[in-house]
């Protein structure tokens, strides 16, 4: 689809050839969603800025997941569970050491990413499913730690307070201060996580996933890639940890589960395995799919008496349905569809 | 160590395997006809006990019927999903099928909340709580002689349980349309060709599974109660299906014995820490499997070495 452009338009230098983003008026778009998104404090509503931030933190860790299943093709039930490592980790470091946002953010990456690391090395035995099942192990074995082992410092299943992040002296204390955070993060996860997918590492990740013994031949290590794969998928999760753990300056052991990883691996596939589109389109189609269940739980539980609070029931019923049809009529994803779309629009009047 | 303890833990652990590995064989069933590992098993459970409850206690039928007619609503619902939803699956890689035995999950769990609500119940009582035997063991303790107190349901359920596997694995033997189970698990295209109908093999195996994940729930609702952490009770099959290999129906047995003797004797340590280990005792035991021996004790070496 990539091949499909304008008439007139060449690759006159290198670095032309290189961009992501090639034409003025590209600029000009992402500018104004930039600047769109930066402005929002000022407009938009509190649950409204909420809800972004909340799209923006899952955009991040879905990612890290895009980078480890959709370009690694290597299935992690786990990605929650790292979640939960990075905000401990950020919320740790700033209680008792006192560091600032700027080093227990990184701090809890790399401590995300190491134990990921872990939870990687079975991949280097097996593959499939038999992965998804150690990494379920991690989302088990994770907040079974943070529950039961030192006691004094991570208080058990209450979980710790989280203080809210101060840099250079400004208070990020409210949702709408928040979203200056997450978004300046998320556009460097997003510069990074592109870059990553196009350059030596992504298309090794490629390799290792469509035929690792053809990989091998090539000379791509495929243990190293996997384990790098995983590496940078649990520090994406570290950092989104972090970023909400902040956000609802509290963490235990729940706050992040078995289905928020679903969820997560939800939104990939929802969104598109393997683009960097998917993870925006995806994580902003789920997050939407949860508010409007959130919206529609009143009605039901008129309906269906037993269920009390039917935002409970439908926010499962309404993920699971949509995933469930996703992947019987466009396994492919959102992302897919908008690139069929754009070529339907280049192409017109002779599309289809 | 608690060396008192020991036997104690030891037995009542063992018993507890048995339902654990009535769970396991849900998800063995399904594999070894489909090669489909269901994520949705522990929902499947839960919407059969549920279901149950709910004929029993609030539409105040006897048990037994109540069992009866759940048993047949699951065989139904295992049908209905297969299906809708993993039929139009086939061919589809590996992930996907996973996501979408993960999204019945969810999709089931909405349901049941949705019918039934989340609250805890109470079910009602198959096996006298009264009563409990004792076994008095040769092990002195302090110049008296260790005595086992079992309840009555963690022994019957153990039996049902034991009865249930040995029935499903008489009939993959013994019976005609076992035996068509076991070919199709060999190789599908073959098994086509000689005139299976691979289709109805997945239909079954699937009513299968949602009749014997009803039977689990209810043997696990009579003794931990009814709410909806059953469904993840259910993921501590996941290691012992992995333990005792994933296509055979004796490696469902001493797999989920031997994830329940784990359990049961971390639970007799003197260290508070290894004590409450016993809820990930199950997932230390798979990372264990998957390092060292990832076909399990009786699973075929069919796996891909990567």
């Amino acid at each position: 689809m990539t091949i499909l452009r304008p008439a007139g338009e060449f690759d006159e230098s290198y670095a032309y050839d290189m961009a992501t983003i090639r034409r003025p008026w590209q600029w000009a778009a992402l500018g104004l969603l930039l600047l769109a998104l930066y402005t929002l404090p000022l407009y938009g509503s509190q649950s409204m800025v909420s809800l972004v931030n909340r799209i923006a933190i899952s955009i991040i860790a879905v990612q890290g997941l895009n980078l480890l299943t959709g370009y690694t093709g290597q299935i992690s039930l786990g990605q929650a569970a790292f979640m939960t490592v990075g905000g401990y980790i950020s919320a740790l470091l700033m209680i008792h050491l006192n560091w600032s946002f700027l080093l227990t953010l990184p701090a809890a990456a790399l401590g995300a990413g190491l134990v990921g690391l872990i939870f990687g090395l079975p991949s280097l035995r097996v593959k499939g499913f038999y992965l998804a099942m150690s990494t379920l192990a991690a989302q088990f074995i994770i907040p079974w730690f943070t529950r039961n082992a030192f006691r004094d410092a991570l208080n058990g299943a209450q979980g710790i307070n989280v203080p809210v992040p101060v840099i250079f002296g400004i208070e990020f204390n409210t949702p709408q201060r928040y979203l200056y955070l997450t978004i300046t993060i998320l556009i460097i996860t997003t510069i990074v996580a592109s870059n990553a997918a196009r350059s030596r590492l992504g298309r090794a990740f490629v390799s290792v996933r469509d035929n690792d013994l053809a990989a091998e031949l090539l000379g791509i290590n495929p243990f190293k890639y996997k384990l790098q794969a995983f590496f940078l998928a649990a520090v994406y999760a570290g950092v989104a940890g972090s970023l909400m753990a902040h956000h609802l300056r509290h963490i235990n052991s729940e706050t992040f589960n078995l289905t928020d990883s679903v969820l997560l691996l939800g939104m990939l596939i929802l969104g598109g395995l393997g683009t960097n589109l998917g993870p925006f389109l995806g994580a902003a189609a789920v997050e939407l799919l949860i508010e409007l269940a959130t919206l529609a739980g009143p009605f039901v539980s008129t309906y269906f008496p037993a269920a009390a609070g039917g935002v409970q029931a439908l926010r499962p019923l309404f993920f699971g349905f949509t995933l469930m049809l996703f992947l019987i009529f466009e396994p492919r994803g959102l992302a897919h569809r908008w690139q069929l779309i754009k070529a339907s629009w280049r192409l017109r009047p002779f599309a289809r | 160590m608690n060396w008192q303890l020991v036997p104690q833990f030891a037995v009542s652990g063992l018993l507890a395997g048995g339902p654990i590995a009535l769970m396991a064989l849900g998800l063995v069933l399904i594999f070894k006809s489909s090669y489909i590992f269901n994520f949705a098993q522990g929902q499947l459970l839960l919407l059969g006990t549920l279901f149950t409850w709910w004929l029993a206690v609030e539409q105040g039928l006897p048990l037994w019927l109540a069992i009866a007619l759940a048993l047949a609503a699951s065989a139904l619902l295992g049908l209905v999903i297969e299906r809708l939803a993993l039929r139009p699956m086939t061919g589809q890689p590996l992930l996907a099928i996973i996501l979408m035995t993960l999204a019945l999950g969810q999709f089931l769990q909405g349901t049941a909340l949705l019918l039934f609500g989340g609250a805890q119940r109470n079910f009602p009582q198959i096996f006298s709580a009264a009563n409990p035997y004792k076994i008095v063991t040769p092990f002195i303790y302090n110049d008296r002689n260790i005595v086992i107190i079992l309840k009555q349901n963690l022994v019957w359920s153990f039996v049902v349980a034991m009865l249930g596997v040995i029935l499903i694995g008489a009939f993959f033997r013994f019976t005609r349309t076992g035996l068509a189970m076991r070919g199709a698990s060999e190789d599908h295209e073959l098994a086509q060709s000689i005139g299976l109908r691979i289709n109805r093999i997945f239909g079954i195996s699937w009513a299968m599974a949602g009749m014997v994940a009803t039977v689990g729930g209810v043997l696990l609702a009579t003794s931990s109660g009814l709410d909806l952490s059953l469904s993840v009770l259910v993921l501590a099959a996941f290691p012992a299906v992995l333990l005792g290999g994933l296509e055979s129906i004796p490696g469902v047995i001493v797999g989920g014995l031997i994830i329940g003797l784990s359990s049961g004797l971390v639970s007799a340590s003197k260290v508070q820490i290894i004590r409450n280990s016993a809820e990930i005792v199950p997932y230390i035991v798979l990372m264990i499997v998957l390092l060292i021996r990832p076909e399990g004790i009786f699973g075929q070496r069919r796996i891909e070495r990567v």
